[in-house]
């Protein structure tokens, strides 16, 4: 073990044990969760070369030949709880990207959502067990997150009794699609429904694409993998383009609309529904920038408290980075922020399965509100955990530019998260109609309830920017609850700003698409802001569950940091809305850097909580016994390009110098 | 057509000869003629005239093509990037274009400096600066006609931006007048330098030089590292490849651990100092001198690297121009072009200012190095910085295609990010430009009468400007005049320097010393420093707007964007304004009334303010910022090359025949 990392831990105020506990819900999931992790660490099966030193087919073959694995073991250890499917395939895939995964993150919840009961009967058992491998292909080459942009038909042949499906044009091609370049044999497709003549927009199809046997493209079908990309080098991302190519009419998913064999089109009773799916995964997503920021300060402060550098006082021996107040105020903030972010993604996973018993119940009304908060959270925190990951590898200098950091995989590999399941700013302009929509109802005199109650406070409030003292108290800037009421102000006075730049568009340009267009920035600002203030809110009441005084009171600092960070770096919001006064401001900036000074002792401690291992973590940086230098000089020898002493490159060297 | 735009659309590509119609449209109304602005960036006709004509020629060699890239190995690339360089240097020959002349430039620009040996000339560089003219009569020449290839091994395994902190040591032995060069620990093994890991056979290495039992700091050797026969490492010397990076694949950055390696004593470079044959140090500089080819390396890559990877990211890369008409889409995208111009002229008038003080610092005058330093180090920092963030934000603007390589942009920005971390790490360098302000504002506070007053560098010359304690704009017009929003940078950048030396005097009255207290107040001087450097950046460019009198409609075009550009930052740092009450509520909403109107004027001349950087597409070499605008047919024609599609699929043979058909069988 490195001496520095020895002594950062024996010097922590509190038990990291504790902390994972709090973190994975309790002790029984920690000690379940790594009787998984280990199944996998010492399973021979699933070793393989590092990943980093193989080319892109040979990463995709690796993984592929990891699910086939996955599926035999998580059966044989008897492995089926979500959670737990989760942790096991976190550990195996180490950046989660498998070719077959759409086969269970979409093929199958798809089926289940929208597939009657024969169809489920048909393909559930199959496409489980791997016999045929589904994929889901939405996105099209020239369209995205607006859906009803989306250009393949299907259109109905009553003669046959077959869909026709087309890709009309270069831009309705399916692009991007996981697994569907040279993985998988069957593809739910979003088309356009057209049939008697009539189009009754998007519906889902199962479409078969390649030979059973053979895994042959079908007559009709083009298929490919679009290429590399950024990063997802295991994946095989595809491309699909059919031409006049027939299914039988069973093959559209038909729980809720239908088309009867005559052709007659049959309207479903509600689209709230399809929400399911969606609301899902964005949830998901949020927990997802939680894990992928919490890696990155991982490596971060593991390796500022291994690296010395330069010096503060002349004559004395190089100190840790991690004591310099630069470097603890580009990590710690990250640090407060992935707890946060932490606590944001729980919340977000426990009120989605209450609000989903309540779906079950027939019971909608809490539907609107959770598709908005998921929505906007979704895009603000990946987009500061984006940023976040970021500035942790650059905060490693110039290694955090290797390979061997890790960071630039856990980066190139969380990035998409900001365009993929719905673009990030069209996600906050969700968030911004849902807010609109709860302002005006405030205005018409009705309540409105759940995290937007605070706009009922508005109309007594009469915000007017300029005027100070018009908020009933002080802020208290060592009082969570007191900044929890801060973020709220800001909240609330942007949503209000929002609301009356849209209603004088709306009044000079006649047209609401215009005007909504026109006041998009504000309306993001106002999705920011909201989203801001719940997560300091969840944060805040976090803090207050916790018993242990220890844990207590270190997640206190960092709940604190985060409330006071955000506050520095938006300081005009708070200021131009007089929520905070100059001196105050001045205050907050002193008081991060006290609490700077106050969480270094812990830090180390803290990103041990996070609990990850080595090979989660993929670094030769933030490797748990911190013994840095001499690995790295370990990795970059087996580079194959050190393979030889003198590379055969050379020929073109020792030709330059005969002819020039 | 060499000289029109039209040489840009690749010929080979069957829809290339018709634009695509909602591109087109966009080209159709001008406000102002590109062509002019073209000219004003490349300084001037006959540069972008004789550009065009090196970028034919570049383009007309299926050598130096730029197309399989995205689907090579490392080893290809580097192979490649090896290739090109030679093929170039042939070029050169023929064509008869000297080194360092602009055809090479150009030449480098077209190929998006995908080239090896990039780090070669840094030696070559380095050498002329610190060398003697007896070293430089002897090394030039074998460098010029690559007759020994070199490195410049600064960087540490366990050190960086720090030099002192760096471990590999030369020590002196007077016997046989000889150096022994050696990396005492694991972490002082050299780490990261471009060429070393498979190219170089000479390294100029920065060691602690020991000479006489006294240690006298860093100095610069040049070390043989491979046999000039047959490439193998010479003795003593252990020498690879670090391995797989972000980027820079076609680099091969490499490790070198020298263990008691002798060099004779002739191979120190001693311009600014020298050891006599005795052991005896001589000094002819200052300290900073070692600096100088850091400070050249840095104003060298802020123009070769950093801007045009900025400007060639802000082509119109989403065909679908529609797009650009959301107002959230111009937030993302304006901004950044602002900078994209910006950043231009600042890197004109730093290089400009290098090449006035450079010459005289060689003569041995050292007046205008602190200044030099602080504004090379603190722009390196902004720009590489601004343009990462910009490059990125321009990537995730373009959605999911974003980021599939095809589209070029991930590419540009892992290269770019890389220029955050090498040539001095971002915060250090704010921090370096932060002692030089400190310095400056305390020689405002003498007595007016005091000797050593001087008169302040002309970068900093604002500090003793009369103080304005509100800003005087009443209506949203009033944040158009380049002299309020100028003097509105200005205000805060003093308010915060003040501050922070303020916050240094207190926390040294209270006794902590000198040094905790600078590390005690570090992130207000790094905060502190940015404002600065905005301001010099927002004067920089209301500057160069003066001088484009004489052609209206670029001056109108661009002071848009140099509006825009100090809008911008006066609002996403408004608390910085609001906190003295300099700006008001009111006219902070005026301010950003005034920056959400200029989002649709900027908008009519987007695509026009993107051609007239004039890249080639086979430059950008992406799918979708091709000037004609087919962005789905070229990214479905590329995709169908990639090794994936064409290679078979050996994962399915192995792996997935048998997941499918066995199963049944085995369950």
């Amino acid at each position: 073990m490195n001496q520095d990392l020895q002594k950062e831990r024996a010097g922590a105020s509190f038990k990291p044990e504790l902390l994972t506990n709090v973190l994975d819900g309790s002790p029984e999931n920690t000690r379940r969760r790594r009787e998984i992790e280990n199944l996998i660490l010492k399973d021979p099966d699933f070793q393989h070369e590092n990943l980093n030193f193989l080319s892109r087919s040979q990463r995709y073959e690796v993984a592929v030949k990891k699910s086939a694995t996955m599926v035999e073991k998580m059966r044989k250890f008897g492995i089926a709880d979500p959670d737990e499917i989760m942790w096991f395939k976190k550990l195996h895939m180490v950046n989660f990207v498998e070719p077959v995964g759409l086969n269970y993150s979409m093929f199958i919840p798809t089926l289940l959502n929208q597939g009657t009961t024969a169809q489920q009967e048909k393909w559930l058992h199959s496409s489980k067990g791997l016999e045929i491998i589904g994929t889901y292909a939405q996105t099209e080459m020239g369209h995205g997150t607006h859906l009803r942009g989306l250009e393949t038909t299907a259109t109905y042949d009553p003669e046959t009794q077959e869909f026709i499906l087309n890709s009309p044009t270069v831009t309705s091609i399916k692009w991007w699609p996981g697994g569907l370049g040279k993985t998988s044999n069957h593809a739910i497709v979003l088309a356009q429904l057209i049939t008697q003549g009539k189009c009754y927009g998007l519906h889902a199809f199962i479409v078969p694409i390649r030979e059973l046997g053979t895994h042959k493209p079908l007559p009709g079908i083009t298929v490919g993998d679009i290429g590399p990309k950024f990063g997802y080098d295991e994946m095989d991302n595809g491309y699909l383009k059919m031409d006049n190519y027939r299914i039988p009419r069973e093959n559209m998913l038909m729980k809720h609309a239908q088309v009867k064999p005559d052709g007659t089109y049959v309207k479903p009773l509600s689209n709230k529904l399809t929400y399911g799916t969606m609301v899902f995964i964005r949830s998901f997503l949020v927990g997802e920038s939680a894990r992928c920021l919490s890696k990155a300060c991982t490596i971060a402060i593991r390796y500022s408290a291994v690296r010395h550098q330069s010096e503060i006082k002349p004559g004395e021996p190089e100190p840790q980075i991690l004591d310099y107040q630069t470097q603890q105020y580009k990590l710690f903030p990250l640090l407060a922020t992935a707890y946060a972010f932490q606590f944001v993604g729980a919340y977000m996973k426990e009120t989605y399965h209450r609000i989903n018993e309540d779906i079950g119940h027939g019971d909608l009304s809490e539907l609107p509100e959770l598709h908005a908060l998921t929505a906007g959270l979704k895009a603000f925190t990946s987009w500061t955990a984006n940023a976040g990951i970021e500035a942790c590898r650059m905060a490693c200098g110039g290694h955090g530019y290797s390979h061997c950091s890790g960071l630039p995989n856990i980066y190139v590999n969380f990035t998409p998260t900001c365009t993929f399941e719905g673009e990030n700013t069209v996600m906050m302009l969700q968030t911004a109609r849902f807010l609109m929509k709860s302002y005006d109802q405030v205005h018409s005199g009705k309540l409105v309830c759940g995290m937007v109650s605070y706009l009922n406070d508005l109309p007594s409030q009469r915000i007017q920017p300029q005027q100070v003292a018009v908020w009933p108290t002080a802020v208290d800037i060592n009082s969570p609850d007191s900044l929890t009421e801060a973020y709220k102000l800001r909240a609330a006075r942007l949503v209000e700003i929002a609301a009356k730049n849209l209603q004088t568009e709306v009044i000079r340009r006649k047209s609401k698409e215009v005007a909504w267009n026109l006041t998009s920035i504000d309306l993001v600002r106002a999705s920011e802001a909201h989203c801001h203030y719940v997560a300091v809110k969840l944060f805040t009441e976090k803090v207050l569950q916790i018993q242990e005084k220890s844990i207590q009171a270190v997640l206190r600092r960092l709940c604190l940091l985060y409330s006071l960070y955000g506050i520095s770096q938006n300081a005009g919001d708070f200021l131009q809305g007089s929520i905070m006064t100059e001196s105050q401001i001045t205050q907050v900036n002193e008081r991060i850097k006290e609490l700077l000074t106050a969480i270094r002792p812990d830090a180390v401690a803290l990103v041990d909580a996070f609990d990850f291992q080595d090979v989660t973590l993929g670094s030769v940086l933030g490797r748990y016994d911190g013994n840095v230098y001499e690995n790295m000089f370990e990795w970059a020898k087996k580079s194959p390009l050190n393979k030889t002493e003198v590379h055969e490159s050379y020929k073109h060297l020792k030709s330059l110098h005969s002819k020039l | 057509m060499v000289g029109s735009p039209v040489h840009r659309v690749s010929a080979e590509d069957a829809w290339s000869r018709s634009m695509h119609p909602d591109i087109e449209s966009e080209r159709h109304s001008q406000s102002f003629n590109v062509e002019e602005l073209t000219n004003i960036l490349d300084g001037g006709a006959q540069n972008t005239a004789l550009r065009r004509k090196v970028e034919s020629i570049i383009h007309s060699e299926p050598e130096l093509s730029l197309k399989d890239n995205y689907f090579m190995t490392q080893n290809e690339r580097y192979e490649a990037a090896i290739k090109k360089k030679f093929h170039i240097l042939m070029l050169a020959q023929r064509l008869g274009w000297s080194e360092g002349s602009r055809e090479l430039q150009y030449a480098s620009r077209s190929v998006s400096g995908d080239l090896g040996f990039a780090i070669h000339h840094i030696f070559q560089k380095t050498i002329r600066s610190l060398g003697s003219e007896e070293q430089i009569a002897k090394w030039d020449p074998l460098c010029s006609k690559f007759q020994i290839l070199g490195t410049y091994a600064q960087t540490e395994m366990g050190h960086g931006t720090y030099l002192q902190g760096l471990e590999t040591e030369a020590t002196y032995d007077a016997a046989s007048q000889e150096f022994v060069v050696h990396s005492p620990t694991m972490t002082a093994i050299k780490w990261w330098p471009g060429d070393l890991g498979r190219s170089a056979t000479h390294a100029l290495v920065q060691a602690q030089l020991i000479c006489s039992g006294a240690r006298q700091g860093m100095h610069a050797f040049i070390v043989p590292i491979r046999s000039l026969d047959d490439h193998s490492p010479l003795p003593g010397i252990t020498i690879g490849d670090i391995g797989p990076k972000m980027d820079f694949d076609h680099t091969d950055n490499g490790f070198l651990k020298l263990d008691h390696v002798r060099i004779p004593r002739e191979n120190m470079l001693n311009r600014f100092a020298q050891v006599l044959p005795d052991g005896t140090y001589v000094k002819l500089g200052v300290p900073k001198s070692n600096y100088l080819s850091m400070v050249a390396v840095r104003v060298d890559m802020l123009l070769g690297e950093v801007l045009p990877l900025l400007q060639s990211r802000l082509r119109p890369s989403d065909p679908e121009a529609k797009v650009l008409d959301y107002q959230t889409q111009q937030q993302k995208l304006f901004p950044p072009l602002a900078m994209a111009y910006a950043f231009h002229f600042v890197a004109n008038n730093l290089l400009e200012f290098f090449r006035h003080s450079y010459s005289s610092i060689l003569d041995g005058d050292f007046a205008l190095l602190p200044e030099l330093h602080a504004l090379s180090a603190g722009l390196k920092a902004k720009l590489s910085d601004f343009c990462t963030q910009g490059v990125e934000q321009c990537r995730r603007a373009c959605g999911g295609h974003g980021y599939s390589k095809l589209s070029g942009l991930p590419s540009l920005l892992t290269r770019v990010t890389a220029s955050c971390t090498y040539e001095g790490e971002n915060t250090v360098l704010y921090l370096q430009t932060a002692r030089f302000l400190i310095k400056s504002y305390l020689n405002t506070q003498k007595s007016p009468g005091s000797a050593s007053k001087g008169s302040l560098p002309q970068s900093v010359a604002y500090l003793t400007a009369p103080e304005v304690a509100r800003c005087p704009a009443r209506t949203a017009a009033d944040f158009l005049h380049p002299e309020l929003y100028t003097k509105a940078w200005a205000h805060v950048a003093v308010r915060l320097i003040k501050d922070s030396v303020h916050h240094l005097q207190t926390l040294r009255q209270a006794g902590a010393d000198e040094h905790d207290a600078w590390n005690q107040t570090t992130v207000i001087h790094v905060q502190a420093t940015k404002a600065h450097l905005y301001y010099v950046t927002v004067k920089i460019f209301t500057e160069a707007l003066e001088k484009l009198e004489s052609q209206p409609a670029i001056q109108q075009v661009l002071k848009r964007l140099c509006d825009l550009y100090a809008l911008h930052g006066i609002l996403t740092n408004a608390g910085d304004f609001l906190h003295d009450g300099f700006l008001s509520g009111a006219q902070t909403d005026m301010a950003r009334k005034a920056y959400l109107d200029l989002l649709p004027l900027i908008r009519k001349d987007a695509i026009l303010l993107t051609d007239a950087f004039d890249f080639t597409d086979q430059c950008l070499n992406s799918a979708l910022g091709c000037y004609d605008g087919h962005a789905y047919e070229r990214l479905f024609q590329w995709a169908q090359k990639s090794p994936t599609n064409t290679e078979g699929n050996p994962a399915y043979e192995k792996y997935i025949r048998p997941l499918l058909q066995g199963r049944r069988a085995r369950l």
